[in-house]
């Protein structure tokens, strides 16, 4: 029944559904209903103006809401076909399934080497030689083997921002993940590291469902394979990248993208 | 490049991953517990405090003296008159020294030199210890004049409610926005205008929630006064001699082997204890109101 | 807001209808600012001559006995009066011993109250908690020291020392470590004592600077499924690091400096023969607390004074330490965000 609605070409596969989901912070609703179908390895992006509910629907993704007392999902975000929300796995396990990756680069207190590590060792026990091998895989994925790999020692605040930033990446993809959430990863870089990080995302799709959230429509058009178009809390408009940015089916989406608003 | 292939599923995680659970359990009720063990000792003192000190509470406490070893009766009167007298003019002393500076180190100093130095005594000052204080008024103080006195009891005292005004005054004071000031020199004030009647104005509650706090620092101090104020079984008022106060005579009645001390001792903890703590409430809920 | 700046800016006489060709209060303006200025800074100096008095003071106060002893004061035991022989081992010993007790048992209770009230506590019992927390840093030392004596320690002797006396008496090592007069006074009641003072201190202050770790650092360890506990242990620890030995140092400076909770129940008695927990021992406040009043001028009075500027400066350094480690946070927050 939902594949007759299904915004995805043929042959795509689902990786992620969400149904009639509906997010609450405290009284306020921030997020009305929402339905949608994730593709695997493919980059699906959400825009809309700030406050449209769209940074709010990746951190219910991986239960980052829980964290927060005053604030609940209700409705069924399906990964493989087990619900997120009300999963008998363990919340732990589910965020080594669906890494996430912030605004600003947050490498942790430690070593690079050991912003990799971290990771893998909440789950693995590795011998010295296999743990090298995964810092090194995930460090390559990340694209900064190359800059990092003579001083892996060194604290992970050391690096310029956009390193850090690819380093986060890279501890996301170092527990090997199956998604990857981006939530607005370039909005406190400049150009060039935005630039690289873009590039990043284009390679990771071979591996990874990836969904990022970002305010730059270009970044979304550059980058995404899908493109939904959020607004207070309602998806407006969901679909392919190009018919969204070319020939958006909503007057409010046209709006918002010609820069009539927002 | 190194391949690392995809784990078929997850559950290689499981494994460790139900240590992990495990130790977080336990760190977690360790934590709770830790909590518990600190309200534990909070209940229990002021639970101690007042109904050992209610109990010997009476008419007598606040009307008659400290009485002499072995003796029925009497009361704590010139203790707490002392106290009162003493903590008032420290404060009174102390206040308008530790604004000023504090002013100095908001307004004036925030670069150069002398503004950081002195951010830095201040903070060791702080925290210094208060016998040291009084060992410092001792020397200047008492070693001069030759005999212990209500005065070198309240400069001992003010060294004290200064470190503390400073701080919180100046903390206040960083606290008012830039652009309130800019404001006022746009209308052509002076500086010192500026500070005197707008900046000091807006932080004023912040100020006296500082004040307030220091008064209830130096009203349960005792070791400054062991050797400044010292003691005096009688009642007076004349500053220039040894002076009774709560902290004093509660250390030497609670050492004392009289049960009669030592229940009078109960009592003199407890009106510290309840006019500490209902000077930080009242500063709490002073600072709250306003910021 | 609007109402204080007319308030205060308009000078009254601009307020009437004719205008002032100058203005007389530029000028007073500017004397005013210089006097202003004068004023403040002189209080802000005087702190500093504070400072520089208490040391001065101190060494000049010692100074008979610095001359007489030296440094060799730092590893004398004797302490006899009547003789006129003085050195201030046993008291050093009591207040590094007596302090070093008290942080072992207030720094992981301190942790483990911070780690609850920033990670674990509802929301609705977190403000009145951390309150209950601050107002025990309040209540003054003394009110710890005389329930120390008068209640804790009868308590501790008859369920604690006691108990490890009839099990270890005759115990090499042990037996020693425990013997003494059974009314549970010594070096272990006063570390417990200054410990349950100091753990409000520390607490507050892991407490302000767990809160201080930026959410978006936590979330990413939490994204990678970490657990509460590793996250507060292997990410805010390191990241708050140099705030949280900040606040141990500063709970330290306490401890070292305290008078009155310790004086109350380390029994007071100069000795260092038995190095048992229960038996009476001595610290430098205690014995100026004790002896000063009564120490007659000369070698004994410049003696206690020695103590006392030993003390200053021992609480002098760790609390330089802590205030560069805050120090060192606070530059690391600025450059952060």
């Amino acid at each position: 029944m939902h594949a007759a609605t299904s915004a995805l070409k043929p042959g795509e596969k689902v990786k992620m559904t969400v149904r009639d989901l509906n997010f609450y912070y405290g009284k306020f609703q921030a997020l009305k209903n929402i339905n949608l179908e994730i593709p695997e390895k493919k980059v699906t992006a959400f825009i809309g103006p700030s406050g449209c509910g769209k940074s709010t629907l990746l951190r219910v993704f991986n239960r980052m809401f829980e964290l927060y007392p005053d604030q609940r999902a209700e409705g069924e975000v399906n990964v493989d076909g087990d619900n997120v929300l009300t999963s008998k796995e363990d919340v732990a396990l589910i965020r080594a399934k669906i890494g996430m990756v912030f605004q600003k680069p947050t490498p942790f207190p430690m070593s690079i080497y050991d912003n990799i590590a971290f990771g893998v060792k909440l789950f693995e026990n590795l011998s010295k030689s296999a743990l090298d091998d995964r810092v090194e895989w995930a460090l390559r994925k990340g694209a900064l083997w190359n800059e990092v790999k003579d001083k892996l020692g060194q604290s992970g605040t050391s690096l310029s921002g956009g390193q850090q930033q690819r380093l986060c990446i890279a501890r996301g993809i170092a527990v090997r993940p199956e998604i990857i959430l981006f939530d607005e990863p370039c909005s406190a870089l400049d150009p060039i590291s935005t630039a690289k990080i873009e590039e990043l995302i284009d390679e990771l799709k071979s591996d990874y469902t990836v969904a990022i959230v970002t305010h730059n429509m270009q970044q979304a058009a550059r980058v995404s394979d899908y493109t939904a178009y959020m607004y207070l809390g309602d998806m407006v408009e969901f679909g392919e990248t190009d018919q969204i940015f070319i020939k958006p089916k909503k007057k409010e989406t046209e709006d918002y993208i010609t820069g009539r608003f927002g | 490049m190194i391949a690392v292939p995809q784990p078929a599923s997850a559950d290689y995680r499981l494994p460790l991953h139900r240590r992990r659970k495990l130790i977080n359990f336990i760190a977690l009720a360790l934590s709770l517990a830790a909590m518990a063990f600190g309200l534990v000792w909070l209940v229990w003192i002021l639970w101690d405090t007042l109904w050992l000190g209610v109990q010997g509470l009476s008419a007598s406490i606040f009307l008659q003296d400290t009485p002499p070893p072995n003796s029925d009766g009497g009361g704590l009167r010139n203790a707490i008159v002392g106290t009162l007298v003493m903590v008032l003019s420290a404060t009174a002393v102390g206040t308008p020294i530790g604004i000023l500076a504090g002013i100095y180190l908001a307004e004036y100093g925030q670069r150069g030199w002398l503004g950081s130095v002195t951010r830095f005594i201040n903070d060791i000052l702080l925290s210094a210890p208060s016998i040291v204080i009084g060992l410092f008024v001792y020397t200047i103080i008492v070693a001069q004049t030759r005999t212990f006195s209500a005065y070198a009891g309240v400069i001992a005292l003010a060294l004290i409610v200064i470190p503390v005004v400073i701080r919180t005054t100046e903390n206040m004071l960083a606290l008012i926005p830039n652009a309130l000031r800019e404001a006022t020199f746009a209308l052509g004030a002076p500086k010192w205008i500026m500070i005197r009647r707008v900046t000091l104005k807006a932080a004023r509650a912040g100020v006296v929630t500082g004040v307030l706090l220091a008064l209830a620092r130096i009203a349960g101090e005792t070791a400054p006064l062991l050797f400044t104020a010292l003691s005096n079984q009688f009642f007076t008022l004349n500053m220039g001699e040894p002076m009774a106060n709560l902290p004093v005579t509660i250390f030497k009645f609670a050492m004392s082997p009289f049960s009669n001390w030592q229940q009078m001792a109960w009592v003199g903890v407890f009106l510290i204890t309840v006019g500490v703590l209902v000077l930080n409430i009242l500063a709490r809920v002073l600072f709250r109101q306003k910021h | 807001m609007d109402a204080t700046l007319s308030e205060t800016s308009f000078r009254k006489e601009a307020q009437t209808v004719q205008m002032p060709e100058e203005p007389p209060a530029r000028r007073s303006g500017r004397l005013g600012d210089v006097i202003f200025l004068n004023l403040t800074r002189g209080a802000a100096i005087l702190t500093l001559l504070l400072l520089a008095g208490i040391l001065l003071s101190l060494v000049i106060g010692a100074w008979p006995s610095i001359r007489e002893f030296g440094l060799r004061f730092l590893w004398t035991a004797e302490w006899d009066p009547v003789q006129e022989k003085f050195g201030g081992l046993v008291m050093i010993y009591g207040t590094l011993m007596t302090s070093l007790i008290a942080l072992i048992i207030a720094v992981p209770v301190s942790f483990g109250i911070a780690l609850f009230l920033t990670e674990l506590s509802p929301k609705w019992l977190k403000r009145p908690l951390g309150t209950a927390i601050e107002l025990l840093a309040a209540i003054p030392s003394i009110v710890y020291g005389m329930w120390g004596l008068l209640v804790f320690a009868p308590i501790l002797s008859k369920y604690v020392q006691q108990p490890l006396q009839a099990v270890f008496t005759g115990v090499p090592v042990l037996g020693s470590l425990f013997s003494g007069a059974p009314v549970g006074i010594g070096i272990l009641s006063a570390g417990i004592i200054l410990a349950i003072m100091i753990i409000p201190f520390i607490a507050a202050v892991m407490r302000d600077v767990f809160e201080v770790t930026p959410p978006m650092l936590k979330e990413s360890a939490y994204g990678v499924g970490a657990t509460t506990w590793e996250v507060v242990w292997r990410v805010v620890l390191p990241y708050t690091k140099a705030g949280v030995v900040g606040g141990i140092m500063l709970g330290l400076g306490r401890a070292l400096g305290e008078t009155m909770a310790v004086t109350f129940v380390i029994g007071n008695f100069n000795q260092l023969n038995s190095l048992s927990l229960f038996e009476a021992a001595n610290s430098i406040t205690s014995a100026l607390a004790n002896e000063f009043a009564e120490a007659t001028p000369g070698l004994h009075e410049a003696s206690l004074i020695y103590l006392g500027l030993i003390l200053f400066f021992i609480t002098l350094v760790v609390l330089s330490f802590s205030k560069y480690l805050l120090l060192q946070l606070k530059k690391r927050e600025g450059s952060r965000t």
